[in-house]
């Protein structure tokens, strides 16, 4: 199988990678870069844990080729906080106690993280709809969107 | 370990212009496939652990992501226009509001990045979320191959489950929908196992515009999902309504006839009698709410 030489942005890096046609972007990230904080849990586009940004809108990465993405940018969970300083949502998952395996926050962060920049002010229901494609077995999804709620009054994506 | 064993290989290509389509499709026919959001391609390839042996990669060509509207020739839509992208189009949700709300109950918002209107309308599954609003707006598919363009309406294209009128050397590249007749007023109800994300159970849209020439007053257009080999309209329904006045006995006697023309099978999903009941429940739903929007 011929392999693909192909540029992204990867958290505002760029990285020449080559890859191999059918490799996706969620195994690009995870094997060929290290980036294990996006995770890896259904590879079917049901669960989220995969939950990147591409050019500032979430996708899964589990359900795209890392070959279509080239010249794109793309930002992981590790692209969201700068020099270790949190952002609001961030902080606010910790302060909230909003996670317990940890499993899909990767993915809850990065999709609440789109929420935010698209609409600042999110009531419950509207976190719910953006959050479908986000599983958490264990929290029951209050927290998150407690957590996701006071973001928004605290100085929302960044 | 993996939750699911990796893409089987293949060898992507992307395409540059259309002649290269062309090329491509000739040299590899069914060893090639098209590939636009790639969001069920994929995931059958996963499942069956085996593929086509060549991705042609499609939605970067002139027109493929591309919604355009005007009032005297309604919109068209690029076959790899995403369905965030219908769902959030100002002229969309003025005037094809069922179309967004169909492509609002499609999976979840980061799937809808990658899903694409032609690839749920090639895909042609029964159940698909599109389908019911695609067939009320009269959607009209426009295909190309090197002989040409050529039009075909949804009911021609989608010819049984995964069935398309597709030749072998065409393709879908765009979908247009004329401009709605003034003051028409739609509803979309689907039916899950689960109120959000699911696949549909059913599928109902209903459209309804005034019309002076009919005894009603007002014309329908019904549009059905998941209960059938294809999503249908109920010609028989849409003229007995236009007959009559839309009392609340016309229009449950509406949705029974709905009923009774609805062919699903049992599924894992659902058994066949509560999907039929679910037609007429949720036809009957959704003609009422266009009523009452209408008045």
């Amino acid at each position: 199988m011929a392999k693909h030489t192909i540029t992204l942005i990867i958290n505002g890096q760029s990285e020449e990678l080559l890859v191999p046609s059918n490799m996706t972007l969620l195994h690009v990230l995870r094997d060929q870069l290290g980036l294990t904080g996006t995770k890896n849990g259904c590879e079917a586009g049901e669960c989220g844990a995969c939950t990147v940004l591409v050019d500032g809108e979430p996708i899964n990465s589990c359900l795209v080729l890392a070959v279509e993405l080239e010249g794109r940018e793309i930002t992981t969970i590790e692209g969201l906080s700068s020099n270790g300083k949190l952002t609001p949502l961030q902080q606010a998952f910790a302060d909230l106690n909003a996670v317990q395996c940890g499993y899909c926050t990767p993915g809850m962060l990065m999709s609440g993280t789109a929420l935010l920049r698209r609409n600042p002010n999110p009531t419950a229901e509207e976190i719910q709809k953006a959050l479908v494609g986000n599983l958490c077995r264990c929290t029951g999804y209050q927290r998150i969107i407690d957590a996701i709620m006071e973001a928004s009054r605290n100085g929302g994506a960044q | 370990m993996l939750a699911r064993p990796g893409l089987p290989d293949f060898e992507y290509i992307k395409a540059e212009t259309f002649q290269d389509v062309f090329d491509w499709m000739k040299e590899k026919g069914d060893d090639l496939k098209l590939l636009m959001g790639g969001t069920d391609l994929f995931i059958q390839m996963r499942d069956r652990g085996e593929g086509p042996g060549f991705l042609l990669d499609v939605k970067g060509l002139p027109g493929m992501q591309e919604i355009s509207f005007d009032r005297k020739n309604g919109l068209k839509v690029g076959a790899a226009a995403t369905l965030n992208s219908l769902s959030s189009h100002p002229n969309l949700l003025t005037y094809y509001s069922i179309l967004c709300q169909a492509a609002d109950t499609v999976g979840n918002y980061q799937l809808r990045n990658l899903a694409t209107l032609g690839g749920n309308i090639c895909n042609a599954s029964p159940s698909a979320d599109m389908s019911p609003a695609a067939l009320v707006y009269d959607g009209i598919v426009v295909v190309e191959s090197p002989r040409g363009e050529r039009e075909l309406s949804l009911d021609q294209f989608w010819v049984g489950p995964g069935k398309t009128a597709l030749e072998k050397d065409e393709f879908l590249k765009r979908i247009h929908f004329p401009t709605p007749p003034d003051k028409a007023a739609g509803s979309y109800y689907k039916l899950g196992r689960s109120k959000m994300g699911d696949l549909a159970i059913v599928g109902v849209a209903v459209l309804a515009f005034p019309d002076p020439n009919q005894p009603a007053g007002v014309q329908f257009r019904i549009g059905i999902n998941s209960t059938a080999p294809t999503a249908y309209r109920v010609p028989a329904v849409e003229e007995f309504l236009a007959q009559s006045p839309t009392t609340d006995e016309i229009l449950y006697k509406a949705a029974e006839m709905a009923m009774d023309i609805s062919a699903p099978i049992e599924d894992q999903r659902a058994t066949a009698i509560y999907q039929k009941k679910m037609v007429r429940n949720l036809v009957y739903k959704g003609l009422k709410e266009v009523r009452e929007i209408l008045k």
